[in-house]
């Protein structure tokens, strides 16, 4: 158990805000009990419900240490990468490399990283899987549409792994403050990317009119964007204490992981749009898939873990 | 004890084939029932006998090859006990084992079992529905107040493909049907062929 005052402070804070946001969508389903609203209310309580859920079950973790957060998030690999080859279409012939995605190079993967081996959790997709795989899959001798098929292996690796775990990857970097310094750095990143998401969708069902992209994401606007982002990037800036970064830092850091989790967002929908889904599951509910909740962290978290490593010498 | 390793077995079909269960709006039709759904993997069964609810499951017995199950040990006892089986010889081809196997259902029928049989005879390769055998015409035939509910298994050739032993945990759908409506005089090839397109249109609809 990790005890830090200023760690408890955040997921305090975490906490705060979600009995908040309980309240409100409570003192919300009184007063709006019209038939139209009944939707959007049933929505926003299964939301704010999986919230608790999914908060309780990521600070236990955090507050583990790094290896629950590391089992936490090879878990929630395995289950994004479930969903997304479920989705994508795979042959027969594809199956013995799935085996490898699943059994082997992912558990390999947070292996690597809970040993803290930067040179190896860094190149083990992007290098040794890259080029293993499609070899496995050769030796299988399927050819039809193989390079389509190793396009969707390479890319559900790429997305629900190794981008994946490149959070999990910041408990590596050497921050001041024992095993506390790098959990608050984790902490940091996943309150401004979760917060910014929930603050567009606020936004967006508060003042959106004007869609960004009407045909990948219907519920995009420009309204839910900019103060999404712009409120997010602000609860980063106050937070900066948490980190080894001073505010004016803080806030870019922030800025750029929010711009990429919309980024990711608007990528993952995409695919989703061109596999004629919503959603790309049924696990939260109210949220859709675990992939549909992780996609903006998806996209945030190998940026910022490289910003900050490089920039600011974690090394 | 029995009916607690079931319960845990059923669970366990679940996770690993992740399975969404899809029943029609009115919910499951009740009392006897034959369901036929499409083979095209070695889970096929279990799963499909995983999804249905646990008050009936007891009384639902599998159609399943005596020639892979019956064997000393954990799978004599899985199929014997746990599936409640009805094991059928599909080595012999003669006229004489089909009347065998058939009368083995029947008999499961007339003592109010349900029956999960897939009446494409052999596991397809999971895109199409190959035609139907006409045993299933027989039972119906045998036992037309037993409802014929189709339910199409969605992705189970992915999570085991034929000739691979190891399952890769994606996520499956079970869609059950409505119960085929009955309709007098029909002929045998008739029947197969609206059964059949039953459990195509099962598929489109997923």
């Amino acid at each position: 158990m990790m005890s830090d005052r200023e760690l408890g402070w955040m997921i305090g804070a975490v906490i705060g805000v979600l009995v908040i946001a309980s309240i409100v969508t409570w003192m919300l389903s009184q007063r709006l009990t019209e038939e139209r609203h009944r939707d959007l209310i049933g929505n926003l309580v299964a939301r704010v419900k999986a919230w608790w859920g999914m908060i309780l079950i990521f600070g236990a973790s955090v507050l583990t240490g790094g290896t629950g957060t590391v089992i936490l998030f090879c878990v929630l690999s395995f289950f994004a990468l479930r969903e997304f080859v479920t989705l994508s279409p795979t042959t027969r012939g594809d199956h013995r490399v799935l085996i490898w995605m699943f059994y082997i190079i992912t558990p390999l993967q947070y292996y690597f990283i809970w040993d803290q081996w930067y040179g190896m959790y860094t190149i083990l997709i992007p290098v040794y899987a890259f080029l293993l795989l499609p070899a496995r899959s050769a030796l299988v001798g399927e050819t039809e549409h193989f390079l389509q098929r190793t396009a969707i292996t390479q890319w559900a690796l790429m997305i629900c792994v190794y981008c994946l775990s490149m959070a999990p990857a910041i408990l590596t970097l050497n921050v001041e403050g024992d095993t506390a310094g790098p959990a608050k750095l984790l902490l940091f990143l996943v309150i401004v990317v979760q917060g910014s998401d929930v603050l567009q969708y606020t936004w967006g069902k508060l003042l959106g009119r004007h869609k960004i992209s009407p045909r990948v994401s219907p519920n995009k606007t420009w309204e839910g964007f900019i103060g999404g982002i712009a409120s997010a990037t602000l609860i980063g800036t106050a937070l900066w204490w948490a980190t080894p970064f001073n505010p004016w830092q803080a806030a870019t850091m922030a800025l750029i992981v929010c711009l990429m989790g919309f980024l990711g967002g608007l990528v993952m929908s995409s695919i989703k749009r061109d596999r004629g889904v919503k959603d790309f599951g049924h696990t939260i509910a109210g949220h859709g898939g675990i992939l549909d909740r992780v996609d903006s962290l998806i996209f945030a978290a190998p940026i910022f873990f490289h910003l900050a490593r490089y920039y600011f010498d974690l090394a | 004890m029995n009916g607690f390793i079931g319960a845990a077995i059923a669970q366990l079909a679940r996770i690993v084939s992740g399975a969404t269960i899809r029943m029609p709006d009115s919910g499951l039709q009740k009392g006897q029932a034959v369901f036929f759904a499409n083979h095209t993997s070695h889970l096929d069964f279990v799963t499909l006998w995983a999804a249905i609810p646990p008050s009936r499951r007891t009384r639902t017995r599998p159609i399943a090859a005596k020639d892979y199950w019956d064997k000393p040990g954990v799978r004599h006892y899985l199929i014997n006990d746990i599936f409640r089986a009805i094991l059928v010889d599909r080595q012999g081809g003669t006229l004489r084992s089909l009347r065998e196997q058939l009368d083995q259902m029947t008999s499961a029928l007339d003592a109010g079992d349900s029956l999960i049989i897939f009446p494409e005879g052999t596991r397809g390769e999971g895109d199409t529905i190959a035609p139907f055998q006409a045993g299933l015409h027989a039972l119906h035939r045998h036992c037309p107040d037993a409802h014929m509910i189709p339910v199409r298994l969605i992705n189970l050739n992915r999570v085991l493909p034929k000739g691979e032993f190891i399952p890769v945990p994606l996520l499956s759908t079970i869609v059950i049907g409505e119960p085929l409506p009955t309709e007098e005089g029909e002929s045998r090839n008739a029947f197969l062929k609206r059964a059949q397109h039953a459990l195509i249109e099962l598929g489109d609809q997923a």
